[in-house]
């Protein structure tokens, strides 16, 4: 894979930055402090600092159940933490309801792909036009409102379909296309509103190999057009691939930061994956 | 058997007052389930407030039919407000659990005997649309072939036909604009409607006010064409009435709801008609006359059972786009 200057650049900003849990960043995007959500008696995240460095593809990695899901939903106003404040591009978010959230430009998809599947794949991309004047009902009733503005949408989402290669499933009802398209339709239609900050829950799940590769490719290609990209990953051989940072959850905490190829040698890391005691590097036979 | 009684009968009924109430209760419910996907299961009480505002004001109050109108209206809308507030961000399943109570609730109100001096108890308002049919243009009813109307009748029906047309339209130019593709996008799934920054909650309410808007133009055709509100008129029975034109026609349609209504008045007095024909002539000697009354709807109900079997989604709509699913 060929360095883009756009990787080095992210890669560069990351280098001085500290390789431990809640490490500040030099430009952070996103800052959240004291991050905390129980249920009932569990305390299903508990986050006391994490920033995320603009420009930058971030992997957020764990075992099952150690509250990434969960601490997407409270940055993106999916849920509501017990305390906690952080900041969108120093914005406070704490309260904000999700689609306010979505506009301020930090947009989100999902583990289980919420494609509308009876609407076609044209009308999930224009439902994620921003500011639209035909979305006020008596605005809607008149063509000539908004016929403008939507006809430079359908342009803009034929773009991105073009380039996500479901152009020729413009007009198909969403539910006809494969998981892995769903996939793609969700980030497609994630791109139609303009964030600055993309965070993928699970991108990769449920998707073939092949298709698999073509994602990254995508991921990448977020960071190339200057946005910031946040995503939460099983896979370690995903996330050693594409991500500039990756910061490591276990039990609700952020237990490690740093680097890629760093970051798996950590005790903390391996314990959380692998439980406690165990010597082994999740690096090896890698052959990196 | 008089098959031109028969027809004559369906045929002025499937195009009838009956047919134009339903019509509009549907079509209000369409922008309710069949876009946005809530289940208004109270529709009865968006028709009751609004007949009820036109009488009281006009009857009680004494202010004009015009007046009157404007004031069910608002009440309509009030209505939604109040379903709306608590329900919208429960999940869907809430919303039928209050619209099935409101509606009982208004209507128990209305006829309430400590309330009598305002809505007139189960006897309800009577004679307050004389300034509507001073406006008839009609000089002598109708008889063209098996459609027969009375001159006042044909003024309600000629209106209300018009009323639908106008619903219709609205409907369409409401749902192939972005505000639709909000509301369809919401049916589908509104988790992903928030992440893409729209607000679910408002187009919810939105999507409640305008259906029961719609729908409340049924409870002016009600009132207007008896002369008369009656609390007993605005039952459960109303509300699932419509559901099944709705459904029969096909949800998600524009012109579903008004092709159910007009089917299912047709096939209502078509059995009824028959079946009492049938027992008349001696075709039939195991029922008497006033059985056919409750035999009509079962023989309805097994109708939409087969309709609901083998087409799911209704005689227009789309299968692709709504079904329900009954296996």
């Amino acid at each position: 894979m060929s360095s883009s200057e756009k990787q080095q650049e992210a890669r560069a900003s990351l280098v001085a930055v500290a390789q431990e849990p809640g490490a500040p960043k030099p430009d952070p995007i996103l800052v959240a402090v004291g991050v905390q959500r129980q249920f009932g008696g569990l305390t299903a995240v508990d986050v006391s600092r994490f920033e995320l460095q603009r420009g930058t593809i971030t992997a957020l990695i764990g075992p099952n159940g150690a509250g990434k899901t969960t601490f997407f939903n409270l940055l993106t106003g999916f849920d509501k933490p017990n305390e906690g404040e952080w900041t969108f591009d120093g914005r406070s978010l704490a309260g904000m309801p999700a689609y306010k959230v979505a506009r301020t430009g930090m947009v989100r998809t999902f583990q289980l792909t919420k494609a509308l599947s009876k609407m076609t794949v044209m009308q999930n991309m224009l439902l994620g036009a921003p500011n639209q004047k035909g979305e006020n009902f008596f605005r809607g009733l008149i063509p000539g409102i908004w016929s403008g503005q939507e006809k430079a949408n359908r342009e803009r989402a034929e773009e991105l379909l073009r380039h996500f290669k479901l152009d020729a499933k413009a007009d198909d009802f969403a539910g006809s296309l494969s998981g892995g398209q769903r996939k793609l339709l969700e980030m497609a239609r994630a791109l139609m509103v303009q964030p600055e900050l993309v965070m993928l829950d699970e991108p990769m799940a449920g998707v073939n190999p092949a298709l698999k590769q073509s994602l990254l490719d995508h991921i990448r290609e977020l960071r190339e057009a200057g946005m910031t990209v946040l995503f939460v990953e099983h896979d370690m051989d995903m996330v050693r691939d594409v991500s500039d940072w990756v910061v490591v959850m276990a039990q609700g905490e952020i237990v490690a930061e740093g680097t890629p190829r760093e970051v798996m040698q950590q005790q903390a890391v391996i314990d959380a994956y692998l439980g406690e005691h165990h010597s082994v590097s999740l690096d090896s036979g890698s052959g990196s | 058997m008089d098959i031109g009684l028969i027809l004559n009968q369906s045929i002025t009924q499937g195009l009838g007052v009956q047919a134009v109430i339903f019509a509009l209760a549907a079509i209000g419910l369409n922008v309710h389930f069949g876009y946005t996907g809530l289940l208004n299961f109270g529709q009865a009480a968006f028709l009751a407030v609004a007949a009820y505002g036109l009488g009281v004001t006009v009857a009680t109050l004494g202010f004009s039919l015009w007046v009157g109108l404007i004031v069910g209206v608002l009440a309509a809308v009030v209505l939604a407000l109040i379903l709306g507030i608590p329900t919208l961000r429960l999940r869907a399943d809430y919303l039928a659990i209050v619209t099935i109570a409101t509606a009982e609730i208004v209507r128990l109100v209305v006829r309430s005997v400590t309330l009598r001096d305002i809505f007139g108890g189960s006897d309800g308002i009577n004679r307050f649309a004389d300034e509507f049919y001073a406006l008839n243009p009609f000089s002598s009813g109708l008889a063209l072939g098996p459609l027969t109307f009375s001159r006042n009748d044909l003024f309600v029906v000629v209106v209300g036909w018009l009323l639908v047309l106008l619903s219709c339209l609205i409907v369409f130019l409401a749902m192939r604009s972005p505000w639709g593709r909000v509301l369809k996008g919401i049916r589908e799934d509104e988790e992903a409607v928030r992440s893409l920054g729209k607000n679910v909650y408002s187009y919810k309410m939105q999507a409640l006010v305008v259906g029961g808007v719609l729908g409340c133009l049924g409870g002016f055709v009600f009132a207007i064409s008896s002369q008369s509100v009656q609390p007993d008129n605005y039952g459960t029975d109303l509300t699932f009435f419509a559901w099944a034109a709705m459904i029969l026609g096909g949800a998600a349609r524009v012109f579903g709801p008004v092709l159910g209504s007009i089917l299912f008045w047709f096939l209502l007095v078509f059995i009824n008609v028959t079946l009492t024909e049938a027992v008349r002539v001696g075709y039939i000697t195991f029922i008497d006359g006033t059985q056919v009354g409750q035999i009509q709807f079962w023989i309805l109900g097994l109708t939409l059972m087969l309709l609901m079997i083998f087409r799911p989604q209704g005689i227009l709509g789309d299968k692709r786009e709504l079904a329900f699913d009954v296996k």
